[in-house]
C-alpha cells in the first residue's frame, strides 16, 4: 500500500505553485470580460474577396465606433469587438465596408449586448453561483455528517476553484480566452464534480471505519485512496477524452468553456486524494489529540 | 412471462430507436421473387381521438446557434402604462411583434415576454434570419393604422389597375391611428357579423367627413402594417364619424385588430437591447464539428474502456452505446432544443455516464478479491456502488437545477446557453443513473459468467 498521505508536502507545494502563478495573473493581467457581462457588439464578418486587417482598420476608424479588439480569423474573416453599437449603425458599417473596400461583407456572426443587460447578467450569474455553493455545502453537510470530512472537503472545493479561476486568467491572456456566462457554468460544475470526486473518497474511508472501529485515520486513508484510485482516474480519463475531443475538434464558440471544463476535471481529480484526504486526516488527528 | 418480459424490453428498444431514426432509411430486396422497395420512415404519430388531432413529430431541434438565426431582446418603456394595464399592454405587444414577424415570413418564431425584476423584456426569436436592423425595424415599427383613397390618377394608371381594385389605393388621405380614440367590437345588426368600430377624435371626425365626401362611389383602404384589412367603399359622405370595419371576421379576429389598432404603435415602446446572430454557414459547420467531436470522444471512451476492463469494458461499451441512444430519443421526444453548450453538456453527461459503470465494475472486483463468489460479489458489489453513485450525482443535479431554472426565477440566469448545457446534462446524469445500474446489471447478468 502506498503512503499517499505522507507527501503532503509535495501536493502542498504544486497546488501552491500553481494557484500562486494564477493569483498573480488576475492581479497582473485580469481577464477579458465577455459582452455577456460589460456590454458590447461582436462582429464576424466575412470578406469576399479578401482584404488586409490594416484595411478593415482604416474604415472602421473613420466611423464613430470605438474598437476593443480587431483579429484576422480564418480565411477572410475578422473578429471585430466594439463598444455596443445598435442595429442600425451596425447596418451601416456594415454597408460602408463593402462600399469602401469593394468587397462582399457576409454576417458569420453578430452579438450586440446592452451594457445594461450586462451588469444584470453578472448579477445573475453571481446569485446563481452563490446559491449552487451555498447548496452544494449544505450538501456536504449532510452526507458527511462529520465536521471535519466536510470540511476537507469544502477545502477541496475551493481548491479548485482558485485553480481554474487563476488558470483561466492566464488562458485569457495568452490566448483570448473571455471570461463569459458559460466560463462561470463550468466552475460550477467543477465544484459539483470536485465533490462527486471527494465523495467516493471519503466513502471508503467511512466504510472502513464502520467495519475496523474509528482508530488509524491515516492507513484507512491511504486503503481508501489505493482503493479509489483507479476508479478515480479511469473515471477522470473518460471525461477528459471527451472534453479534449470538444476543445480539438468540436464548435469554435464552446472551445474555452471546453478548456475550463477540462482543468476542472483535473484539478477536480487531482484535489481527492492530494488535497480533501491530508486535510481531513490532519484535522482528524487533531481532533484525537484533544 | 419471462419471454413477456423479453419481449416488452425488445418493443421499447426498437422504439427508442425508431425515434432516433433521423431520416428515413430505403429497404430494398427480392424475396420469394417479389421486389421490395420500401423504406422505413422516421417516427411521426398523427392520431386522431375525437375532434383532436394529436400529432407528434420525432426530430432533432437545434438552436439558432446551430442552424442559424437571430436572437433579439427588446426591452419595453412601460413609463407610460398604468400597473392595471401592463399585463395587458405586454400581450398585446407581443401579440402584435407576432403577427409582423410571421408577415416576415419566419419560420417556427418564438415570441415571449420575460420578466426580470421591474422590467419587462420581450424576446423574438427568429430562425434564419441574420439581418437584424431590418428585423428589428420591421419588429418596431410605428404607425400602423392607415386609410389609403385612390386620389387623383393618369388616364394610363387608371386601365392598368382596373382589374386590380385595391392595389391602386396609394394615396394617404393623413387620416391615421392617431386619429383614433377608441376601437371596439360591435356586431352588425342584420347579419350578426362581428365588426370593428372606430371612434374618432374631433379632428379625426373632420377628416374621415372629408374623405368620405370626396371618395363617394370609391374603396377607401384600411391598412393595418401595410397590410390591407378591408377597403370598403363609399356609400356617402358620413359626418358622426361612424366607422365600422366589417369583413369576414370571427371574433377572435376582430378581437384582436381592435387591439392592435387600439396600441396605434406597439402599445409599449420598445428598444432592442440584445440581439445574437448566427449565419447558417457557422452553424452548419458547428454541427459537423460537435458530429465528429462527439464520435472522436466516444470511440476514445469506448476503446479505453474495452482496453481497460476486457469483457467488463464490452458490456460497459454497449451499457454506453444504449444510454447514448436513450439520451437521444429523449431530447428529440420531448423535444429539447440543442444548443452548442447542450451538446457539450450531453458529451460530458456521455464521459461522467462512464463513472457508474466503472465503480460498479471496481467494487465488483474488490468483492471478487475478498473471496467471494461471483454471484454475491455482484450483489454487494452493485449495492455498494449504488449509494455512492447517488451520492456523487446530487451535486450535479443541483448545480444543473440551479443553472437551468425551471421555475423561470427572475434573480437567476435566463439565458438560453446556460441552460441549454444545464438541462442536457441533467437529463444525462438522470438518464445515466438509470442505465448505469439497471442496464448494466441485466448486461452483467446476462453475459458476463464466470468460468
Amino acid at each position: 500500500m502506498f503512503d499517499f498521505t505522507k507527501y503532503w508536502k509535495i501536493y502542498a507545494a504544486i497546488s501552491g505553485t500553481v494557484i500562486l502563478l494564477g493569483i498573480i495573473s488576475i492581479v497582473r493581467w485580469g481577464y477579458i470580460y465577455s459582452i455577456d457581462f460589460v456590454g458590447g457588439t461582436n462582429l464576424e464578418y466575412q470578406f469576399t474577396p479578401g482584404v488586409t486587417e490594416q484595411q478593415v482598420k482604416t474604415v472602421l476608424d473613420s466611423q464613430d465606433v470605438e474598437i476593443v479588439t480587431l483579429e484576422s480569423r480564418s480565411a477572410n474573416t475578422f473578429f471585430i469587438k466594439l463598444s455596443a453599437i445598435d442595429e442600425q449603425k451596425e447596418a451601416t458599417l456594415r454597408q460602408t465596408l463593402q462600399t469602401r473596400l469593394n468587397s462582399e461583407v457576409t454576417v458569420i456572426r453578430t452579438e450586440t449586448v446592452g451594457p445594461t443587460i450586462g451588469a444584470e447578467t453578472l448579477k445573475k450569474t453571481a446569485i446563481a453561483a452563490g446559491i449552487a455553493i451555498v447548496g452544494i455545502l449544505l450538501y456536504i453537510a449532510w452526507a458527511f455528517k462529520n465536521v471535519n470530512f466536510a470540511l476537507a472537503a469544502i477545502i477541496a472545493m475551493f481548491h479548485d476553484i482558485l485553480v481554474v479561476v487563476g488558470t483561466y486568467s492566464i488562458i485569457s491572456h495568452f490566448f483570448g480566452a473571455e471570461l463569459d456566462t458559460m466560463f462561470v457554468t463550468a466552475l460550477l460544475t467543477t465544484m459539483s464534480f470536485s465533490v462527486h470526486d471527494t465523495i467516493v473518497v471519503f466513502d471508503q474511508i467511512r466504510e472502513y471505519r464502520k467495519h475496523h472501529g474509528i482508530g488509524y485515520i491515516e492507513e484507512y486513508a491511504n486503503k481508501a485512496l489505493t482503493d479509489t484510485m483507479v476508479r478515480s482516474l479511469n473515471n477522470s480519463f473518460t471525461i477528459v477524452f471527451m472534453l479534449l475531443a470538444l476543445v480539438l475538434l468540436g464548435g469554435v464558440t464552446v472551445r474555452y468553456f471546453a478548456v475550463a471544463l477540462l482543468i476542472g476535471t483535473i484539478t477536480g481529480t487531482y484535489s481527492s486524494p492530494f488535497v480533501a484526504t491530508p486535510v481531513a486526516v490532519w484535522l482528524e488527528k487533531r481532533n484525537m489529540k484533544k | 412471462m419471462k419471454y413477456i418480459k423479453y419481449l416488452f424490453i425488445a418493443l421499447v428498444a426498437l422504439l427508442i430507436l425508431w425515434i432516433d431514426l433521423s431520416r428515413p432509411i430505403p429497404i430494398k430486396f427480392s424475396a420469394f421473387g417479389r421486389e421490395v422497395n420500401t423504406n422505413i420512415p422516421t417516427l411521426a404519430f398523427n392520431i386522431q381521438m375525437g375532434d383532436r388531432i394529436v400529432r407528434k413529430e420525432f426530430k432533432t431541434q437545434l438552436g439558432l446557434d446551430l442552424k442559424g438565426g437571430s436572437h433579439l431582446v427588446f426591452e419595453t418603456d412601460t413609463s407610460k402604462v398604468t400597473a392595471a394595464d401592463l399585463e395587458d399592454a405586454l400581450t398585446s405587444a407581443r401579440d402584435i411583434i407576432e403577427r409582423r414577424v410571421n408577415m416576415f415570413g419566419v419560420s417556427e418564431p418564438v415570441v415571449r415576454t420575460v420578466q426580470s425584476g421591474d422590467i419587462y423584456r420581450i424576446e423574438v426569436d427568429l430562425p434564419g434570419v441574420t439581418d437584424v436592423a431590418q428585423a428589428s425595424s420591421l419588429i418596431g415599427q410605428t404607425a400602423q393604422l392607415h386609410f389609403k383613397e385612390k386620389g387623383e390618377q393618369t388616364e394610363e394608371e387608371a386601365t392598368q389597375s382596373a382589374g386590380l381594385a385595391f392595389l391602386d389605393l396609394k394615396k394617404e388621405t393623413g387620416l391615421t391611428g392617431k386619429d383614433v380614440t377608441k376601437a371596439s367590437v360591435v356586431f352588425d345588426q342584420q347579419t350578426g357579423q362581428p365588426q370593428v368600430q372606430l371612434n374618432f377624435t374631433s379632428e379625426g371626425n373632420k377628416k374621415f367627413a372629408e374623405i368620405t365626401k370626396r371618395n363617394i362611389g370609391e374603396p377607401v383602404g384600411i391598412y393595418l402594417d401595410e397590410m390591407l384589412i378591408s377597403a370598403p367603399t363609399v356609400q356617402q359622405e358620413i359626418r358622426d364619424g361612424n366607422a365600422v370595419i366589417s369583413g369576414n371576421f370571427r371574433v377572435e379576429d376582430a378581437k384582436q385588430l381592435a387591439t392592435a389598432i387600439n396600441s396605434g404603435a406597439l402599445p409599449l415602446p420598445i428598444k432592442l437591447v440584445e440581439q445574437r446572430s448566427v449565419g447558417p454557414s457557422l452553424g452548419a459547420v458547428e454541427v459537423q464539428r460537435s458530429v465528429i467531436a462527439g464520435a472522436v470522444g466516444l470511440a476514445m471512451v469506448l476503446g479505453f474502456m474495452i482496453a481497460y476492463y476486457g469483457r467488463l469494458g464490452i458490456i460497459a461499451s454497449i451499457g454506453l452505446i444504449i444510454y447514448g441512444l436513450i439520451t437521444f430519443a429523449i431530447f428529440r421526444a420531448i423535444p429539447i432544443v440543442l444548443t452548442l453548450p447542450g451538446v457539450a453538456g450531453f458529451l460530458l453527461s456521455i464521459g461522467m455516464a462512464v463513472d457508474s459503470n466503472i465503480l460498479i465494475f471496481e467494487r465488483i472486483k474488490e468483492e471478487q478479491r475478498k473471496g467471494k463468489s461471483f454471484e454475491s460479489a455482484i450483489r454487494i458489489g452493485f449495492g455498494r456502488a449504488i449509494d455512492a453513485i447517488k451520492d456523487a450525482n446530487v451535486t450535479t443535479l443541483l448545480v444543473a437545477f440551479i443553472l437551468f431554472n425551471p421555475l423561470n426565477w427572475e434573480f437567476l440566469p435566463q439565458f438560453g446557453l446556460v441552460r441549454g448545457f444545464a438541462l442536457t446534462l441533467a437529463i444525462g446524469v438522470a438518464t445515466s443513473l438509470f442505465t448505469g445500474v439497471v442496464i448494466t446489471n441485466r448486461l452483467i447478468k446476462t453475459f458476463y459468467t464466470y468460468k
